[in-house]
């Protein structure tokens, strides 16, 4: 492989990740992840925590509270309506 | 049916969606009572809305949708939004990573401790936490989360980088189960 001839420095590379991450361009060849352990395993980290967020999907219930509240306020919201239909 | 009125048929949607909005609900606001309301708020909204769902998305999408919509006027009302979205402006001073990453920082090795990432999320300020929750936990594409944010794509991409940096550098700090043996 060529040497790259104007290597970027870890922070010109770090300020260039947002938008080289969203492209969903693979850049594991980037010239600076193939020289700089310390970027790779950034990286590798930040793969890391975008997989394991996939599996923070629902298992949370909600209390019961929930739901007497819904079906109270659809109950009263429903009162008026009545009323008004039966002409009151 | 539910269209038409019938309660046990709303109540039999609500059993069945429950769980996601509420994890939705409870991950984009980090707060138990907040997200019971908004859950709630949510369904009442679900109850006025259901007869305009014309079926040109999938019901579940449709509802998430909801869900969020429900969230994001909430925190605008507070003025939450908008403090966190200028937020992303601003430099990463602290999220940074050349700053703190040295040859001897421990890299989280390939494995996340379930619950550690879970209470790094709740610790991410709202502005990083939306962004992370509605593009790494719930799937949505920088276009679409810029929309409902009203920022531009840019923005977004920046945010989930920053967001996914300070979720590094909490869980470098919580100690791996390993570790803690």
């Amino acid at each position: 492989m060529t040497q790259d001839p104007n290597p970027l420095t870890c922070e010109e590379f770090q300020a260039q990740l947002p938008e080289l991450i969203g492209s969903g361009e693979k850049f594991a060849m980037h010239p600076h992840i193939q020289d700089c352990p310390r970027c790779r395993a950034l990286l590798l980290d930040l793969k890391t925590i975008a997989e394991a967020a996939r599996e923070l999907l629902p298992i949370v219930e909600p209390p019961d509270e929930v739901w007497k509240h819904i079906e109270s306020a659809l109950r009263n919201e429903k009162a008026p309506d009545e009323a008004e239909r039966s002409g009151e | 049916m539910v269209q038409a009125g019938d309660p046990l048929a709303f109540a039999q949607l609500y059993s069945l969606h429950k769980r996601r909005i509420y994890s939705l609900c409870l991950r984009m606001v980090g707060n138990v009572a907040e997200a019971e309301d908004l859950t709630q708020e949510t369904f009442l909204q679900l109850h006025r809305k259901i007869s305009t769902f014309r079926g040109d998305s999938a019901f579940s999408t449709w509802l998430h949708r909801l869900a969020i919509n429900v969230v994001l006027m909430r925190l605008r009302k507070k003025g939450l939004l908008l403090i966190s979205m200028d937020e992303a402006m601003e430099p990463a001073s602290e999220g940074n990573p050349s700053r703190g990453f040295g040859a001897s920082d421990p890299a989280l090795s390939g494995s996340i401790d379930r619950m550690a990432l879970e209470r790094a999320v709740t610790g991410l300020s709202v502005g990083y936490r939306l962004v992370f929750v509605l593009h790494d936990v719930e799937g949505y594409e920088h276009h679409e989360i810029a929309s409902m944010l009203d920022c531009s794509i840019g923005n977004s991409k920046s945010q989930l980088h920053k967001a996914r940096l300070k979720l590094r550098d909490a869980l470098r700090a919580y100690p791996r189960p390993e570790a803690r043996r």
